[in-house]
């Protein structure tokens, strides 16, 4: 799959987000070898100089280590990918209060839909 | 500092009274896939002519790594004209064997092996090939050489959506970090996330030469969005 991009925003920003996206929904494991550049490149469909650039980002911030001789892996912290995994969490919600206010919404309503869409999802659970 | 694999100094073309390139300044460095982005008669296919040494220049220079274009240069120059020149009624394991024999850094066994990947039948003429297998064997003969620099003029025009996703992977796969690829065509949005830069040429000048993200970050649009800016008609 080729991976989709936002038109406005620079590509390794946003391939740094995918490949974030894909250690909190565990494609990649904590410890996992990361595949070559030119393999993510490839399966990105992406610039491998940009794929470059996006992985020394993760690596900046630690979630990413490069072993000498053996390649690119995913960090073992778990303390780390649980604050990533907060820090999304928290701006998905941030997102979420944003669309509430444009339809008209204050953000004191969020609990009252959430309870009610949890609600409608169980009980589609059980129609299934 | 990287050598630049192609320069270009006030670099003019003219066809008769018809000036196609005016004066064109152009330093591409190795290693990087580049766009050459231009509206209808902007001079990109002249450029890469150029290049090639199938048109010499009315003034100016251009240099491949250093050289002037010539039986040295054409040996590390891999060019995909824009039309077809192979013969239809040879087959295509017949084009490869001339391409193995005409060409000292061609890889045989790199363009078997994709062409079995796309489970195209070596055995057969290439007439009887629908145009976008042709273009696609054609795009494997030329990323199939060990160039430094790589010429597509429109590589992807004739092909469908799947056949596109297809050729930009195997110019991301055949990618080596010592050569470079420029790209000429209109279907921006369809190769902007594989380039590094886009070149804009508008009446056989540069105007714009940039880093892809270097445009979205600095100007808040794709490389698309700001050439239907530019070129607005």
């Amino acid at each position: 799959m080729v991976w989709s991009f936002d038109a406005d925003r620079p590509i390794y920003l946003q391939l740094v987000e995918h490949i974030q996206q894909k250690i909190l929904n565990g494609e990649f494991q904590p410890g996992e070898k990361l595949p070559s550049v030119r393999d993510l490149a490839a399966t990105a469909a992406v610039n491998p100089n940009t794929m470059q650039k996006a992985l020394a980002e993760l690596e900046r911030g630690g979630l990413v280590f490069t072993q000498r001789t053996s390649g690119r892996f995913i960090t073992q912290d778990a303390a780390k990918i649980a604050r990533l995994r907060e820090r999304a969490a928290l701006n998905l919600t941030r997102r979420f209060l944003a669309d509430l206010t444009s339809l008209g919404l204050p953000p004191s309503a969020a609990a009252a839909l959430l309870a009610a869409a949890q609600k409608s999802e169980n009980r589609s659970d059980v129609s299934d | 500092m990287t050598e630049s694999i192609l320069t270009c100094r006030g670099l003019s073309k003219s066809y008769g009274k018809k000036t196609a390139l005016a004066g064109l300044d152009l330093k591409l460095p190795a290693g990087r896939i580049i766009g050459l982005l231009g509206p209808n008669g902007s001079g990109k296919t002249t450029l890469l002519k150029l290049i090639n040494g199938l048109l010499t220049p009315t003034s100016g220079e251009i240099l491949i790594a250093g050289l002037a274009p010539g039986p040295e240069t054409k040996k590390i120059v891999a060019y995909l004209p824009e039309r077809t020149y192979l013969d239809d009624s040879r087959k295509v394991s017949e084009t490869l064997r001339f391409f193995s024999d005409f060409y000292a850094d061609f890889d045989l066994e790199r363009a078997e092996a994709m062409l079995a990947d796309l489970g195209i039948d070596t055995n057969v003429r290439l007439k009887t090939l629908s145009k976008g297998t042709k273009e696609k064997v054609q795009l494997i003969l030329v990323m199939s050489r060990r160039a430094r620099l790589y010429c597509l003029d429109e590589p992807i025009a004739g092909v469908d959506p799947a056949a596109r996703d297809y050729i930009l992977r195997t110019i991301i796969n055949n990618y080596d970090p010592a050569a470079s690829v420029l790209i000429s065509t209109h279907l921006i949005a369809d190769v902007e996330q594989v380039l590094d830069e886009a070149i804009f040429l508008q009446r056989g000048s540069v105007i714009l030469q940039k880093s892809v993200d270097d445009i979205r970050l600095e100007d808040g649009k794709s490389v698309d969005a700001l050439f239907r800016e530019v070129f607005k008609c």
